[in-house]
């Protein structure tokens, strides 16, 4: 198994020889990978913002945001600066501690899950041994948040999205963490840089997809519901309920609803891409070609490469999945809510039940392809 | 005292504090959605502390059941309970809380009695597992604790449906609290669906 770039080490190592304690180089690095995905999620956020409009525009024979910039790329940092200066108005009859509280509620769990999206081998902020339970906790906190602001709001459609919301995310966390439960039975580790390295064995051929084909499609769709999105976004259903729990809020805190919103379709299409699209593995596998090649696989130069080639891997199958998700918001109508609580507990349930049951019995059966 | 060494201490002096405040603030506050709101607080505080102890398994699952399942449950219970009724105010009050009051510090000094006696094995520190400690609780779940796990699984089930026959009024004919019939108004609501009907 290659170990690829280890920035920390050689950082640490540069730093050493300035003469400083490890201890001290250690404190100095930790900053920088937090601060490298924090300004990556953020900037992927402007980029799927702009995608969604100029997608939108193009499904429904419309041109889209054009004076912002070429292209007009500009346009989702006009709407985070509107944003930015906008009032920040808290109701009158509003619980305004827990009206300020619940956004950050919401964004905060998101942002943390990052922790565990590995670009690389070596290129993760932390290989946390619980690695993707980690991720299924932290995204149970979020309906907190999204019952706290309902409620805090005062206002009989926030409180009704809020409901919504955590019903909803209570409803398809199962499924969502039987589907992972499959694969994590599947590689026998929790982490996300295991489950990466055992789709890597043969290129595209290894990826979990085709072995798991049903845990994939399930796991697309609670991640789809998870993140609100239409089909599933009956929690801010505009028709129904003005803008469900986000009807009150405006300025900052409605933008920590919208980046929590944004930044958590960017991880779940991330962590389908590590899940089932052999994370950061090019369809070929790199030790193949640089073989062919006749070139040494340790070699600085190749590792810089492999590394690059891994991060630019990790985000277009991240982004070709943010843009299927696109395209079916802008495609898609809305379930009924109670459509969408028989599709999550009628439905899914049984299959990822059943899934994981095969799995199990294909393990047993079939060490060789199904992980030993 | 080595950096790492006084993190951990300022992590466990604040999440020490977190527990405490929080757990005053669930039984003290008047607003029954504060004291919710705060428990699940109390709850992330314990898993930070399970964190510091190296049981990162144990914190995860400690989030995820007990913030994610309960606490939202908790708060759903709250929020989906809408009948109006005036509370009156409780007789003998002021002797309830002193007496619920005595009780409780005669079990805190409990706790810390036992906590003083230090009666069991406390782990080597520098013999602590870590990241193999999720392998072990899964050997030691399917193996030696099976038969307790399994029970705990029934148990939980006979919980949810008897939750489920209490909270269908048109199982029972009876209110089970009060013995009086049950508002036949419910009864009749919880035949008409509230959404249109799938074919």
């Amino acid at each position: 198994m290659s170990t690829g770039l280890d920035l920390e080490y050689s950082f640490n190592e540069l730093l050493k020889g300035l003469g400083l304690s490890s201890e001290i180089a250690h404190i100095i690095w930790l900053p920088f990978p937090m601060l490298i995905v924090l300004v990556a999620a953020v900037v992927g956020v402007l980029v799927t913002v702009w995608l969604e409009r100029k997608i939108s525009a193009a499904a429904q024979q419309r041109i889209g945001p054009e004076y912002a910039g070429a292209l007009g790329v500009l346009q989702p940092i006009a709407d985070g600066l509107k944003l930015l200066v906008k009032e920040d108005i808290i109701p009158a009859k509003a619980d305004s501690i827990l009206f300020t509280t619940g956004p950050v509620l919401v964004l905060v769990p998101v942002i943390l899950s990052w922790l565990i999206v590995p670009f690389g081998q070596n290129l993760l902020i932390s290989n946390v041994g619980v690695g993707i339970f980690l991720w299924i906790a932290l995204s149970s906190i979020q309906p907190i948040g999204l019952l706290m602001s309902g409620y805090a709001s005062n206002n009989k459609y926030s409180l009704l999205g809020g409901l919504r919301a955590a019903a909803q995310s209570i409803s398809y966390e199962i499924p969502l963490a039987l589907s992972v439960l499959a694969i994590v039975m599947m590689t026998n580790s929790l982490s996300t840089v295991d489950i990466v390295n055992q789709q890597s064995g043969a290129g595209i051929l290894s990826w979990n997809i085709w072995r798991q084909p049903v845990g994939f499609i399930v796991f697309w769709i609670c991640a789809l519901a998870e993140c609100e999105r239409l089909p599933f976004d009956l929690p801010e259903a505009e028709e129904e309920l003005v803008a469900g729990y986000q009807t009150e809020y405006a300025g900052m805190k409605f933008a920590l609803f919208y980046l929590g919103s944004y930044i958590n379709l960017i991880l779940s299409a991330l962590l389908v891409s590590v899940l089932y699209l052999g994370g950061w593995g090019f369809p070929i596998p790199v030790e193949t070609i640089a073989n062919i090649l006749n070139i040494p696989i340790n070699s600085s130069f190749i590792q810089v490469i492999t590394a690059t080639l891994g991060i630019v891997m990790t985000i277009l199958k991240a982004y070709l999945l943010v843009f299927i998700a696109i395209l079916l918001r802008w495609t898609t109508p809305r379930v009924r809510i109670d459509q969408l609580l028989d599709l999550g507990w009628k439905f899914l349930l049984p299959i990822s039940l059943a899934n994981l049951l095969l799995t199990a019995g294909l393990k047993l059966a079939l060490p060789r392809f199904f992980g030993g | 005292m080595s950096i790492a060494v006084t993190t951990q201490f300022i992590c466990f002096a604040v999440l020490s504090l977190v527990i405490i405040v929080g757990a005053l603030g669930v039984v003290l506050l008047e607003n029954i959605v504060y004291s919710a709101f705060l428990l699940g607080g109390v709850f992330m505080s314990v898993a930070g502390l399970y964190l510091l102890l190296n049981a990162s398994f144990v914190a995860a699952a400690q989030v995820l059941v007990y913030v994610g399942a309960i606490n939202v449950l908790i708060l759903f219970a709250i929020m989906l309970v809408n009948k109006k009724e005036d509370l009156k105010p409780m007789k003998y009050l002021n002797s309830r809380r002193l007496i619920s009051t005595t009780i409780c510090i005669t079990l805190l000094s409990l706790l810390i009695r036992v906590d003083l006696s230090k009666v069991w094995k406390i782990a080597n520190p520098n013999l602590s597992i870590g990241e193999e400690s999720t392998v072990r609780i899964g050997e030691h779940l399917f193996s030696d604790y099976l038969l307790p796990f399994e029970v705990a699984s029934v148990l939980l089930l006979m919980a949810m449906i008897g939750a489920i026959v209490l909270a269908r009024r048109d199982v029972l004919t009876k209110d089970i609290s009060t013995g009086l019939p049950v508002d036949q108004e419910l009864i009749e609501k919880s035949d008409k669906p509230l959404l249109i009907k799938k074919n």
